[in-house]
C-alpha cells in the first residue's frame, strides 16, 4: 500500500511518496516547476496555473495533480515555458503593478518569476483596474492593485493562525480579497505576527515602515533565479 | 428595531439548525424577508452560525440574485440573452428605463422598483422575457412592458400579471405561470406513456449491481453535457467509501438557449424523482438533492407538493420494499441564486454546502468524495428521466434507439431565427439539417451548437449528426438567420463567460478579458490580420489552462467562429497602411489626461 509510486518526470524515472503531488515528486529530485499560489504547507490551491505541466500529454496543474504510477510527465517543454509567460503576462497586466518603486522589488516572487522566464514587458494591454488601499492598520497594510489572488494569505490565516482574517468576495474579474470585519483590516485581529502575512509573494500585504530595508544587490532574487534552491544539479538548471 | 431584525434572522438560521453549510438557504430567507442583506444582517448570520462574517460576505458576494444594497419592493430581472436580444429585447427595455425612470443597476427613489439584466433565464422559445420577483413573464414588448408598470404601481403584486395560464402543468395551481412548454416533438423514450412507480419497483426486485449492469448495458451517457458513461459513474460512486452517499440532480439549465429541463421539472417531476430513487438505490444512497436554479423558483411549490405526495405514497422519506429489497431515500430541494458556474458538477457542490460557488480542485472526484466530502453523483435532469425508462423498458430497447456510440434520444432546446421554437425529443444521429427542417429554420446561415460553450457552425456543416461523437449539445440549439453578425454573437456569449467566471484561475480570469479586448477591436474596424493569431493562440491557452469546464470552454464562441467564419473575420483586420497599430487612438490616450487637466491637445484634436 505504502510502496512508493514510480513515474517519468522529464525522461528520469522518480519515485514519489503515496500522496504526494507531482510539483513535490518533482522537487524532490531536483526539478523545480515554477509556481505561485502554491506554498509548501498549506494545502494547494491550484489557482495561479503556472505550475501547469503535461501528464500524458495532457496539461494538468502539478500542484494539486497526485502522482500517480506510470505518469509521463514533461516540465518544461517550450509549448509549456510559453504557456507560463502567457500566465505572467496575464497576471501583471490584471493589476497595477510598479516594480521599479516596489517595496517588494527583488523579493517578489511575481518579478522573480517574470525574469525567470524572461519576459521584459507583456504582450497584453494593461487592463489598469480601480483597486483600492487599506491602510486603517497601525502595522500592517493591504494594496489590492498589486494582489494576485493567490490565497496564500487567506489559506495561512485560516489553517496556519487559526483566524480567518481573510476571505475572497466577489466573483470574475470583480474576485477581491476582503477582512473579518465590515470593511477595515484594523477592524480585524489580525496580527504583526500571524503567518498570513508574510506568506505574501507580491507586494499587496505588506508590514509598515520596514519597506526597501535591504540594499539593492543582496535582495533574494538579486543574484538567483527564483526556483535555484531546488534545482541543485547543472543539469536540471539548463532546462530553464 | 435592530433586536428585531436578530430575532428574526436567529430564528431563519435556527429553521437551518445553525448549519453553516445551509448558509445559501438561510442568506436566500433573510434577503427574502428584508429585501436585502444588511450588515447587521451578516453580523447577526455570522454569530448563529458561528462562522466568520467575511465567510457570509463571500457566499453573497458570489451569486448575482443576492444583494448587500436595499432593493425595489419588485425586481424586475430582464433577459439579455442573445435570443431574447434578436427577439426585441432592446426596445423593451427601452420602455422599463422609460416609465421606471432609471437605468438597469438602479432602483427607484420610492423603493418601489429595481431594474437589472439577468443572463438566460431558460425562456429562449418565448422571449423577450423577464423575472418579476420569482414570476416570469414572457413575451414581453415595449407596451406590454409599459402596461405591466402601470399594472404593478396599482397592485405591487407581480402574480397579477398573469393573466393566460400556460399549457400543460403551467397552469397548475402552485406553479400557475404564463409559460408554455412548447414540446413540439414527442419521442419514444421521454414523452412516451410513463407508469409511475414500475421502473422503481422494477428496480428493488433486482441487485444495486445489477441496476448498474443494466444501465452500462444500456450505454447511457449524461445528459448535461460532458456525455460521461452514467453506469460507470455510479460504479465508482458506489466503490467508493463512505457512508453517506449522495445522488444529486442537476437541474441548474444555465447553458443559454437551454430550456428542456425546466419542461422536464412542469411535466414530469415524479420521473426525475424516481430517477433519482433508483440512482440511490444503485449507489447506495439515501439521500438526494435537487440542485434548482434560482430562476426556476417558480416551480419550487409545485415540486415540494410531488415530493410531498411521493413521500405520501411511501416512495420516498420511508422504507420502500419490493418483493425482494428495502430501501430508505428522501429528497430536498437547494435553491440556487443565479451563477452560471454552479452547474458544474463540484461548484453545485460547493453551493450545496452553503460556500461560494468555486469549483473544487479534482482528485478527489465527487464520486469518490464529493457532497461534505461524501461520494457523491451528480446527474443531469433528462439523464434520470432516462434512467428511469431504461429500467422499465429494458437496455436492450434503449441501446438500439440513437447510434452505437450515442444511444437514446436527446431533448433539444431550439430557439432563434426559426418558426417553431420549443422543445423536441429526437433520436441521437439525427442529422443538423433535419433538424432545422422540423423547428422551420428555413433561413438558417449560423447555428451555435451546445449553448455559449458549444460551437457555432455555418451550413457546411448542416450534414452533420447530433450526437456525442458529431455535434455535441447538452441541448442548446441556437438558429440564426444570413442577417445576424457571428461576431457579435461571439462577443456577447464571451461577455457571458466573463460575467460568469468564479475568478478562481488566472487563464479563465485574465485571459477571457483579454481576448474580449481583442475581439471588440476587430469588430469597430481597428483590428489586423496578426490579431486573428493572437486570438487563436490566447484562446488556446485559455482552454489548455483553465481549471474547470467554463474556462475550458470559454474560448469556443471566438475559435469556432475563426475557424468556421473566417471571411468574416478577414473583412474587418486590415493592415495599417503607414505601419501603425490601428488599435492605437492617440485622443483615447489623452482622454484621461484632458480630462484631469481640463485641457484638449493643440496638437491632437
Ligand atoms: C460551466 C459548466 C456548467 C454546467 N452546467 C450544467 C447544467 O446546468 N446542468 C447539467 O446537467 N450539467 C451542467 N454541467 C455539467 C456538469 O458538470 C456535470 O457534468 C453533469 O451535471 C453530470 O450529469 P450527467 O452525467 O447526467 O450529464 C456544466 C458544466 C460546466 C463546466
Ligand atoms: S476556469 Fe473559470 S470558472 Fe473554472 S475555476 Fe477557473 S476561473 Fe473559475
Ligand atoms: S502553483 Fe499550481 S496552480 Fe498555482
Amino acid at each position: 500500500m505504502n510502496d512508493p509510486i514510480k513515474l517519468t518526470i522529464d525522461g528520469v524515472e522518480v519515485e514519489a511518496q503515496p500522496g504526494q503531488t507531482i510539483i513535490e515528486a518533482a522537487g524532490v529530485s531536483g526539478i523545480y516547476i515554477p509556481r505561485l499560489c502554491h506554498y509548501q504547507g498549506l494545502k494547494p490551491h491550484g489557482s495561479c496555473r503556472l505550475c501547469t505541466v503535461t501528464v500524458n500529454g495532457k496539461p494538468m496543474a502539478s500542484c494539486t495533480q497526485p502522482a500517480g504510477p506510470g505518469m509521463i510527465v514533461e516540465t518544461h517543454t517550450p509549448h509549456l515555458q510559453e504557456f507560463r509567460r502567457q500566465i505572467l503576462e496575464m497576471l501583471l497586466v490584471e493589476g497595477n503593478h510598479f516594480c521599479m518603486f516596489c517595496e517588494k522589488s527583488g523579493l517578489c516572487e511575481l518579478q522573480a518569476q517574470a525574469y525567470r522566464h524572461g519576459i521584459t514587458a507583456p504582450r497584453y494591454p494593461y487592463l489598469f483596474p480601480q483597486r483600492s488601499v487599506d491602510a486603517s492598520h497601525p502595522d500592517i497594510w493591504i494594496d489590492h492593485n498589486r494582489c494576485i489572488l493567490c490565497a496564500r494569505c487567506v489559506r495561512a490565516s485560516r489553517d496556519l493562525d487559526g483566524k480567518n482574517v481573510f476571505q475572497f468576495v466577489g466573483r470574475g474579474r470583480h474576485k477581491q480579497v476582503a477582512v473579518n470585519a465590515r470593511a477595515r483590516l484594523a477592524d480585524t485581529t489580525v496580527n504583526l505576527t500571524d503567518r498570513a502575512i508574510g506568506i505574501c509573494p507580491v507586494g499587496a500585504l505588506l508590514k509598515k515602515r520596514v519597506g526597501y530595508q535591504i540594499p539593492i544587490g543582496q535582495r533574494s532574487y538579486d543574484h538567483q533565479s527564483i526556483g535555484a534552491e531546488i534545482e541543485k544539479s547543472p543539469c536540471s538548471a539548463s532546462k530553464k | 428595531m435592530t433586536y428585531l431584525i436578530n430575532g428574526q434572522i436567529e430564528s431563519i438560521c435556527v429553521e437551518y439548525q445553525r448549519d453553516r453549510h445551509r448558509l445559501l438557504d438561510i442568506i436566500r430567507s433573510v434577503q427574502q424577508k428584508f429585501g436585502y442583506i444588511s450588515d447587521e444582517a451578516i453580523d447577526e448570520i455570522a454569530r448563529c452560525c458561528s462562522i466568520p462574517r467575511v465567510e457570509v460576505d463571500s457566499t453573497i458576494s458570489f451569486y448575482g440574485y443576492l444583494s448587500k444594497q436595499p432593493r425595489g419592493r419588485i425586481t424586475i430581472r430582464l433577459c439579455n440573452d442573445i435570443i431574447d436580444r434578436l427577439q426585441g429585447m432592446e426596445r423593451v427595455a427601452a420602455a422599463f428605463r422609460e416609465v421606471l425612470g432609471i437605468d438597469f443597476g438602479r432602483t427607484t427613489a420610492d423603493g418601489n422598483f429595481s431594474l437589472e439584466y439577468a443572463p438566460c433565464i431558460g425562456m429562449c422559445d418565448q422571449g423577450p422575457a423577464a423575472l418579476v420577483n420569482d414570476v416570469v413573464v414572457t413575451k414581453l414588448t415595449g407596451d406590454g412592458a409599459r402596461e405591466m408598470i402601470r399594472d404593478l404601481r396599482e397592485h405591487m403584486d407581480p402574480h397579477r400579471l398573469v393573466r393566460t395560464l400556460g399549457d400543460g402543468n403551467n397552469a397548475h395551481e402552485l406553479i400557475s405561470a404564463m409559460v408554455n412548454n412548447n414540446i413540439r416533438q414527442r419521442g419514444e423514450v421521454i414523452f412516451s406513456e410513463f407508469h409511475p412507480g414500475e421502473a422503481l419497483r422494477k428496480a428493488l426486485s433486482m441487485s444495486p449491481v445489477e441496476v448498474i449492469k443494466e444501465i452500462k448495458t444500456s450505454r447511457l451517457r449524461g445528459r448535461g453535457g460532458a456525455g460521461f458513461p452514467t453506469g460507470m459513474k455510479w460504479e465508482f460512486t458506489r466503490g467508493a467509501a463512505g457512508p453517506n452517499k449522495y445522488v444529486i440532480c442537476n437541474a441548474d439549465e444555465g447553458e443559454p438557449g437551454t430550456f428542456k429541463d425546466r419542461v422536464l421539472l412542469t411535466e414530469c417531476p415524479e420521473m426525475v424523482f424516481e430517477g433519482m430513487a433508483i440512482a440511490g438505490y444503485a449507489i447506495g444512497a439515501e439521500q438526494g438533492i435537487v440542485y434548482l436554479r434560482g430562476e426556476y423558483a417558480y416551480l419550487n411549490n409545485y415540486l415540494e407538493q410531488v415530493l410531498q405526495k411521493l413521500r405520501k405514497q411511501g416512495m420516498l422519506g420511508a422504507r420502500f420494499c419490493s418483493t425482494k429489497h428495502c430501501f430508505n431515500f428522501d429528497i430536498r430541494i437547494q435553491m440556487g441564486a443565479g451563477a452560471y458556474i454552479c452547474g458544474e458538477e463540484t461548484a453545485l457542490i460547493s453551493s450545496c454546502e452553503g460556500l461560494r460557488g468555486d469549483p473544487k480542485n479534482r482528485p478527489p472526484f465527487p464520486a469518490q468524495k464529493g457532497y461534505l466530502e461524501n461520494p457523491t453523483c451528480v446527474n443531469n435532469v433528462e439523464t434520470l428521466c432516462c434512467v428511469v425508462r431504461i429500467l422499465e423498458k429494458g437496455a436492450a430497447w434503449f441501446s438500439q434507439l440513437g447510434t452505437t456510440d450515442s444511444p437514446g434520444t436527446k431533448l433539444l432546446s431550439i430557439s432563434g431565427d426559426c418558426r417553431r421554437p420549443g422543445v423536441y425529443e429526437l433520436p441521437f444521429g439525427v442529422k443538423l439539417s433535419e433538424v432545422l427542417k422540423l423547428a422551420g429554420a428555413d433561413n438558417a446561415a449560423a447555428v451555435q451548437v451546445g449553448g455559449a460553450s458549444g460551437q457555432m457552425v455555418g451550413s457546411a456543416d448542416f450534414h452533420k449528426p447530433i450526437s456525442y461523437e458529431g455535434l455535441a449539445t447538452g441541448g442548446s440549439i441556437m438558429v440564426f438567420g444570413p442577417h445576424r453578425n457571428v461576431l457579435e454573437i461571439a462577443h456577447y456569449f464571451l461577455e457571458f463567460f466573463i460575467d460568469e467566471s468564479c475568478g478562481y484561475c488566472t487563464p479563465c480570469r485574465v485571459g477571457n478579458t483579454l481576448l474580449l479586448e481583442r475581439l471588440e477591436q476587430i469588430i469597430e474596424g481597428r483590428g489586423e490580420p496578426a490579431d486573428l493569431d493572437y486570438l487563436q493562440q490566447l484562446g488556446q491557452s485559455i482552454k489548455a489552462l483553465s481549471r474547470c469546464g467554463l474556462g475550458q470552454t470559454s474560448p469556443n464562441p471566438v475559435l469556432s467562429t475563426l475557424k468556421n467564419f473566417k471571411p468574416v473575420y478577414e473583412q474587418l483586420v486590415k493592415v495599417n497602411p503607414q505601419g501603425f497599430r490601428s488599435s492605437f487612438d492617440i485622443n483615447r490616450a489623452l482622454e484621461e489626461a484632458s480630462r484631469i487637466t481640463e485641457r484638449r491637445s493643440v496638437i491632437y484634436e
